[in-house]
């Protein structure tokens, strides 16, 4: 699955990061994010998309998986 | 929807604060205004000298201190930086020179359209405008590029200085500044500013409440979050100042505003515009400043250096309308938005596309 790094940009770019990976990638994409604000954004995002989330804590940081 | 209900809740709680600071004291239709505050704490510390609009308005050291606590109660508070700072500076000066045209950050525009301030409606027109071509650039790509962790203490610097800003209002040392007529004159009392500030930057902490970020999130993801906040402000102000008899209606007359419908246009344009570039409203940047986010605290120094120099170079309007040098600014703040937008988008750099983050 393509893995795309959001951390340190700053609002909206983690969206819209997620949002241009997905348009090329349907199946689902996995991005890490590493802050709570851009946590909340991707996922409010993925899910009004209609994608499943699930999302792993890591050291530092969150990884959020996108599947349909 | 729990989501919702919470910034429902925060924006009804700001809007009913902003009309009870005017009850207190404070300039009508500006119980907050971002902009008006940080151009108030500059003529305070004299980096300006217009008179009247000389005040280190508790409200704005409360919204920073009420950021700091509550992050670092979540644990959310952490010291970063490093993402383009001296352009988020300038753009902090631009922002303000929008904002000081019209007379009022977006916050203050939603509260002077509660109320009754027909005037605010040709910058609620002019703020969509600009957000609408900050969007455009960001499809196009524009970033400012990441920024990183740093020293812890970094972003424990400007919480502090804040707590150094509320002793200096308290005490009143004769080196600073106090308006004796005009808005900087009309004040609540410090301690109930001070109040408000701190439950408005804990609300606004917990929400991410961004006055420019409903209309962009609406446009780019169709995520209503944010502009549901935008109109519970409006709504419950408007509610307050029915109840106090403060709504007035109309297009003349209406305080600390001028008339221009086109420059209250072009003014909030600037705002809408800068702010998409930023990431964030005036209040969003100081909430962001409050969680240790020097980017921000960069930026709310070019908002306080700009007000100095709006006021020093005749930028600012008043009620008499805008001045001629306030019109010149505006040019040259369109040229440079324009310009930072465009080198700043991939997809106008030529032969640098790239993945950006793409592993």
């Amino acid at each position: 699955m393509v893995r795309i790094d959001t951390c340190g940009m700053s609002c909206p770019q983690p969206v819209l990061m997620t949002k241009k990976a997905l348009d090329k990638n349907t199946g689902g994409v996995e991005i890490i994010v590493d802050n709570q604000v851009a946590k909340g954004n991707v996922e409010r995002f993925l899910k009004n998309s209609g994608y499943k989330v699930s999302v792993e804590e890591q050291e530092e940081v969150f990884l959020i998986i996108a599947e349909r | 929807m729990k989501e919702k209900k919470e910034i429902i809740i925060a924006g009804g709680v700001i809007g009913i604060l902003s009309v009870l600071l005017v009850y207190f004291g404070n300039p009508a239709n500006m119980g907050f205004c971002i902009a008006c505050f940080i151009r108030d704490i500059a003529g305070g510390l004299g980096l300006h000298r217009a008179p009247v609009v000389q005040y280190i308005r508790p409200e704005i050291m409360g919204l920073v201190l009420g950021a700091f606590f509550i992050s670092l109660k979540n644990k959310e508070f952490e010291s970063r930086g490093g993402s383009s700072p001296f352009i988020r500076f300038v753009l902090g000066i631009v922002v303000m020179v929008g904002a000081l045209i019209f007379l009022g950050c977006p916050l203050r525009m939603v509260l002077r359209l509660a109320g009754g301030d027909l005037n605010s409606i040709a910058g609620l027109v002019g703020f969509g405008f600009g957000i609408f071509i900050g969007v455009y650039f960001l499809n196009n790509g524009f970033n400012l590029k990441r920024n990183y962790k740093i020293v812890k203490t970094e972003g424990y610097v400007f919480p502090v200085i804040n707590i150094g800003l509320i002793v200096l209002v308290a005490a009143a040392p004769s080196f600073i500044f106090f308006s004796e007529s005009g808005p900087g004159a009309a004040k609540a009392p410090i301690l109930i500013s001070l109040a408000a500030g701190l439950i408005v930057g804990v609300l606004a902490q917990k929400t991410r409440l961004c006055m420019v970020g409903g209309t962009r999130d609406m446009i780019l993801f169709k995520d209503t979050y944010l502009l549901v906040g935008f109109i519970a402000i409006i709504i419950f102000a408007f509610i307050a100042n029915i109840g106090f008899g403060f709504f007035k209606l109309g297009l003349e007359n209406q305080p600390v505003a001028h008339t221009d419908g086109l420059w209250n246009f072009l003014g909030m344009a600037i705002v809408g515009w800068g702010s998409v570039l930023l990431g964030g409203c005036p209040l969003r940047q100081l909430i962001l400043s409050g969680e240790g986010n020097t980017d921000s605290v960069v930026t709310v120094m070019g908002m306080l250096v700009g007000a100095g120099i709006i006021h020093n170079f005749g930028l600012a309007s008043s009620a008499e309308g805008v001045t001629q040098n306030g019109k010149i600014a505006a040019i040259i703040c369109f040229v440079f938005l324009g310009i930072i937008s465009y080198v700043n988008s991939e997809s106008f750099a030529k032969g640098k596309i790239t993945e950006k983050g793409m592993i």
